[in-house]
């Protein structure tokens, strides 16, 4: 342990310790800006300088590790004096307009300036204004906004392992874009918005299409549909006041009545179709030699990653449709049907805990009818949130109510579909049943679970054992990719999801997420199987009633043209 | 010799990313990084086109865009500033016909200011096609741009 004061309070803190987080763990809190929990040290922004007795110039805690005998003031006028004139250089470099911002009220620099008592900027304004980035459903990147913190180049480098966005030029001229300076249509971006997540401003934020959905809601003539994924029922909470990991289906149900949306659905129904077909699908591979190791296809990213970066893999991803878009899908030709409208006068919205959800509802092949969007709009947990605060629902006081039917009754194992792993998990759960006719000896595949990188585990089938291996967040999915792409893979079915901790931990989820936050969101994802009276895809009674009623069978005529699709390669070079 | 040579010369590793980016240049007479250069580049060291584009960037030796024969640059840091460069510059773009940042149309020189040369000692000063020049007046620049003229490219 290691001995120090700061500002005049004796500590004691385990070695290799920054100043920072000694003075964190010792409820000192010495403000940052471009510092993350998760990503790597930067000390780009210089806001969290301190001073160090016997140290001539002011030093940044987040990088500098404690020393015996240290003395160290966090809030001395100099340090103060510092902190504001390095706040009021960066604000005259940035667009200020907090009003006209969607990060306004949850904007770091904003906050930054307000705890630091900058009621006016001593410097000129010296922006010069640079084009905006809309060129792409998902993401918006407004370079007038950016403080070159260099958050997003760290996940998109590290954690996605991606490196779209660089930091290019130097000095007043810096800026941060993708290569020659072009939009983010133009590079192999996956739009998994892990950028926009860790914006500390609103620099690269999600098309806002909240607009869009309040008209819809007040069109007289239009039927609103709204489904709801997985991991959003415990993720919203946080963004309304509630405990990180509040399980909210219920609320959230009746929040979205309250909206005026028609019919509130379970995308989780979707989820359970999902894997009645991909597992049958896996079976139909592994009985007629077709092309293994299958990978899962519900995660937009990383189909944008592989049709990009990873074309000659296609034919190992699964056709079946994302759940969002199985849903879109039978909203449109099956449910229309029963509610007696054509396609054009309904409108389904999805909220989603993701950005690339976006992009993946206006894909061309995503039209059932040829003509409509299976899907027309989608939301972010973000911008759901924001709707229910401009309504003024008093989210938590809010009574529960259940899904509507026909796609309200789900099961645990598409609950889970929301963590890394749980795709595999519910596969398993299934698959097992159908080829060895008895239940699998427990039905909680824990060697899948977690935030390890890359987890796998075996499972005996039909008197053969095979390899499953699960991935998530692009720099360990490219590990797997590699070997599929290379011809070694042992395995027989691996599940991709793009964001770390899988959707749970998604581009759209609410501003903050850390790795505790998706340990929390896990838990209560988890909590949730286990609270579900049935916890396999195909006992859910509504899957059944779908297939009696209207698919026939799976893999059948009609789920082939609704329920899967087909990639095409988008390499950029 | 052609790209695909150079880059055999080169192992894959990110350190050796600029040493890399000058030898193309070097190559070149109008010493820029082509984007097919840049591609082929990201291809060969294993990091994205951005990253490569980043490092470009931030180095003045280093240039996106089709530059003259002889790149003239100007070091616009304080001790240079405040021994006239200014006079220097003014000089230049008189000398050659066009402003800082572009190239003259026989394509032989262009102007561009750089950041310090290490000649604080000998302020201003410049550097033309890696040689430096010091102690700068708008005599002596006259004299070696003509001098320059006077080669044959």
């Amino acid at each position: 342990m290691i001995q120090l004061k700061i500002n005049n309070i004796e500590l004691s803190v385990p070695e290799k310790t920054t100043i920072l987080n000694a003075a964190r763990m010792n409820n000192i809190n010495i403000p940052t800006l471009c510092y993350y929990p998760d990503l790597g040290l930067q000390s780009d922004c210089r806001i969290c300088v301190v001073e160090i007795d016997g140290q001539k110039g002011l030093a940044t805690s987040c990088s500098t590790k404690v020393r015996e005998g240290m003395v160290v003031k966090t809030n001395s006028p100099r340090v103060l004096n510092a902190r504001k004139t390095i706040t009021e250089l960066i604000l005259s470099n940035h667009d200020a307009n907090c009003t006209a911002c969607p990060k306004n009220l949850k904007c770091e620099l904003q906050s930054l300036a307000n705890k630091l008592g900058i009621d006016q900027n001593r410097f000129e304004p010296v922006l010069r204004v640079k084009p905006i980035d809309t060129s792409n459903p998902s993401l918006i990147r407004n370079p007038n906004r950016c403080i070159k913190c260099g958050r997003c180049i760290d996940v998109c480098k590290n954690v996605q392992g991606m490196n779209v966005l660089e930091l290019m030029g130097r000095g007043h001229d810096a800026e941060i874009t993708p290569a020659y300076g072009r939009f983010l249509s133009d590079e192999s971006c996956t739009y998994c918005g892990q950028c926009a997540s860790v914006c500390p401003v609103g620099a690269i934020i999600e098309n806002d299409e909240t607009d869009r959905v309040w008209k819809q809601l007040h069109d007289k003539d239009k039927t609103t549909i709204v489904q709801v994924a997985p991991a959003v029922r415990v993720s919203l909470g946080e963004a309304l006041g509630l405990p990180i990991g509040s399980i909210v289906t219920g609320k959230l149900v009746t929040a979205l009545k309250l909206l005026g949306f028609h019919y509130v659905f379970d995308t989780d129904f979707t989820a359970d179709l999902t894997i009645i077909e991909e597992g049958h699908e896996l079976l139909h591979r592994v009985t007629n030699n077709g092309v293994l190791p299958m990978i899962t296809s519900c995660c937009p990213g990383w189909i944008n990653y592989a049709e990009q970066r990873y074309p000659s893999i296609l034919s190992h991803i699964s056709t079946c449709k994302s759940p969002q878009q199985m849903f879109g899908a039978l909203a449109k030709t099956y449910f229309t049907k029963i509610i007696q409208k054509e396609p054009k006068d309904v409108i389904v919205v999805s909220i989603m805990p993701c950005t690339a959800k976006k992009y993946e509802a206006k894909r061309d092949e995503m039209k059932s009818d040829g003509i409509h969007q299976d899907v027309d709009i989608v939301l972010t947990t973000r911008e759901l949130s924001k709707m229910l605060d401009q309504m003024g629902v008093d989210f938590a006081k809010l009574d529960e109510t259940p899904f509507d039917n026909p796609f309200g009754i789900t099961t645990g194992a598409a609950a889970i579909f929301g963590a890394t792993g749980g795709v595999m998990e519910a596969a398993l759960r299934t698959v097992y049943e159908v080829v060895n006719h008895q239940p699998l000896e427990s039905i909680e595949l824990t060697e899948v679970r977690g935030l390890d990188g890359i987890k796998e585990t075996s499972v005996e089938l039909g008197g053969n054992v095979y390899r499953f291996a699960v991935a998530h967040s692009l720099s360990n999915a490219k590990t797997l990719v590699d070997q599929v792409s290379n011809g070694t893979s042992p395995y027989t079915f691996i599940e991709i999801m793009c964001c770390p901790g899988g959707c749970i931990g998604g581009g759209g989820q609410p501003y903050g997420t850390i790795q505790k936050t998706r340990r929390d969101r896990i838990e209560a994802t988890y909590l949730l199987d286990q609270s579900m009276p049935l916890r396999k895809s195909h006992e859910s009674p509504a899957v059944k009633e779908i297939y009696r009623a209207f698919l026939g069978e799976p893999l059948g005529e009609l789920s082939h043209k609704l329920l899967h699709t087909h990639y095409h390669s988008r390499q950029h070079t | 010799m052609d790209l695909t040579q150079l880059l055999a010369q080169y192992p894959h590793e990110e350190n050796r990313l600029i040493d890399l980016l000058l030898d193309i240049q070097k190559q070149k007479n109008n010493h820029f990084i082509s984007e097919q250069e840049i591609q082929m580049v990201a291809k060969h060291i294993g990091v994205s086109e951005a990253k490569v584009c980043s490092v470009i960037s931030f180095y003045t030796l280093l240039s996106f865009h089709p530059r003259g024969r002889y790149v003239i640059q100007i070091c616009r840091d304080i001790p240079c500033h405040i021994n006239h460069s200014a006079s220097i510059v003014g000089t230049l773009e008189q000398l050659l016909g066009i402003q800082m940042g572009q190239t003259t149309q026989n394509g032989l020189f262009s102007l561009e200011y750089s950041s310090c040369l290490g000649h604080c000692d000998a302020p201003p000063s410049m550097r033309i096609d890696g040689r430096t020049y010091v102690h700068l007046t708008p005599d002596k620049v006259k004299a070696i741009i003509s001098e320059y003229r006077g080669r044959t490219p």
